[in-house]
């Protein structure tokens, strides 16, 4: 059975994994780096439009976000299909808008309140109509800086 | 005599790193915060008497889109792919007609006199107009206005506009204005 013996055998040597932390490390830190925190659950589902010459926002962390989309699977029992807008975690109307801004305003400091931007992301789907109306709000509240929210693409005309 | 220090085992190291970055990958996002930035008009004062700003109508590019997702620019109905040379046309007036907007001199910091083009660009939409649509509109005159300034740039400094500092960048700003006006909602359209 010499076929079968052990002695001798030359195995392939073992990988090293000694450098697999470092290598692990360095892919966890480029997360780190290029990603932000989820702050919020959606409840809508949002597919920005693409289009071309948008502009980075420069002040993430001065931004308020207005989702606006049809809401997910699993919540269109209780509030049905239709477009709904989504401030912080819960679905809210047009008239919540004012309330929002004015917490998000005081969340801010005083000297770069007058830079925050309101980001809104609806989907590609929603109509002018919920959109008038939230920018209607916006001008009451006098939160005057908006951002559309869209994604770098062709746009595609449907 | 010191004892030798045990060495610390860092077989598990991986792991852990693992275990960190799967968690980085759960709870982060990979959006980029990029869109068209526009900036609302002021509401108007209710107490306030509103004087109407009569502009003159060669000055106004009247832009439509209705619920069917149809654009209407100065008269015509046209397909999106034609509104960034319509509005090029209308901001830059190359021929000077009598029909497309007046130019009026104007002394910029660190330039000098410039006639800066006096057309205003009055976006209108329907309730039912997809919000697609209205972003391929807005992308469409974004871009009219970004053409139109890479060509002045490029004219006078020899740079496109991105790659400019910031004081020139503010001249050409000024030189060629961004003005889109949102119009206030109108009932049109309702059923």
């Amino acid at each position: 059975m010499a076929k079968f013996s052990k002695h001798g055998k030359k195995g392939v040597p073992a990988l090293s994994t000694a450098s697999l932390p470092d290598i692990v490390f360095m892919i966890l830190f480029f997360f780190m780096v290029s990603t932000s925190m989820r702050q919020t659950d959606r409840l809508v589902v949002v597919k920005v439009p693409e289009a071309t010459e948008i502009a980075k926002l420069e002040r993430k962390d001065l931004a308020a976000y207005i989702f606006v989309g049809t809401p997910v699977a699993n919540k269109q029992a209780q509030v049905g299909t239709d477009a709904r807008i989504q401030l912080n975690d819960s679905f809210k109307t047009v008239a919540d808008i004012r309330d929002f801004i004015a917490a998000e305003r005081e969340t801010k400091s005083e000297v770069d309140r007058q830079f925050m931007t309101v980001s809104i992301k609806a989907d590609v789907n929603v109509r002018m109509g919920i959109i008038t109306d939230i920018k209607q709000e916006l001008r009451r509240t006098s939160a005057l800086k908006i951002m559309y929210n869209a994604r770098r693409g062709e746009p595609v005309n449907n | 005599m010191a004892r030798p220090v045990q060495e610390i085992n860092a077989g598990s190291m991986a792991d852990i790193a693992f275990l960190l970055l799967i968690f980085f990958l759960m709870v982060t996002t990979m959006d980029v915060e990029a869109g068209l930035q526009r900036r609302l008009p002021p509401m108007p004062d209710e107490n306030q008497k509103q004087d109407d700003v009569q502009i003159n109508r060669r000055n106004i590019l009247v832009v439509r889109i209705n619920s069917l997702d149809v654009l209407l620019a100065g008269g015509q109905i046209m397909d999106v792919s034609q509104l960034k040379d319509k509005a090029k046309e209308f901001l830059t007036n190359p021929a000077n007609l009598e029909t497309l907007p007046d130019r009026k001199d104007k002394m910029i910091e660190g330039f000098g006199n410039f006639a800066v083009s006096e057309g205003v660009i009055s976006l209108q939409n329907d309730r039912g107009t997809s919000y697609n649509a209205y972003i391929q509109v807005q992308n469409e005159l974004v871009k009219a206005v970004n053409e139109i300034r890479d060509e002045f740039a490029m004219k006078n400094f020899g740079k496109v506009y991105i790659a400019l500092d910031e004081d020139r960048q503010r001249i050409v700003r000024e030189a060629i204005p961004q003005n889109i006006s949102e119009a206030d909602p109108k009932e049109t359209g309702k059923k």
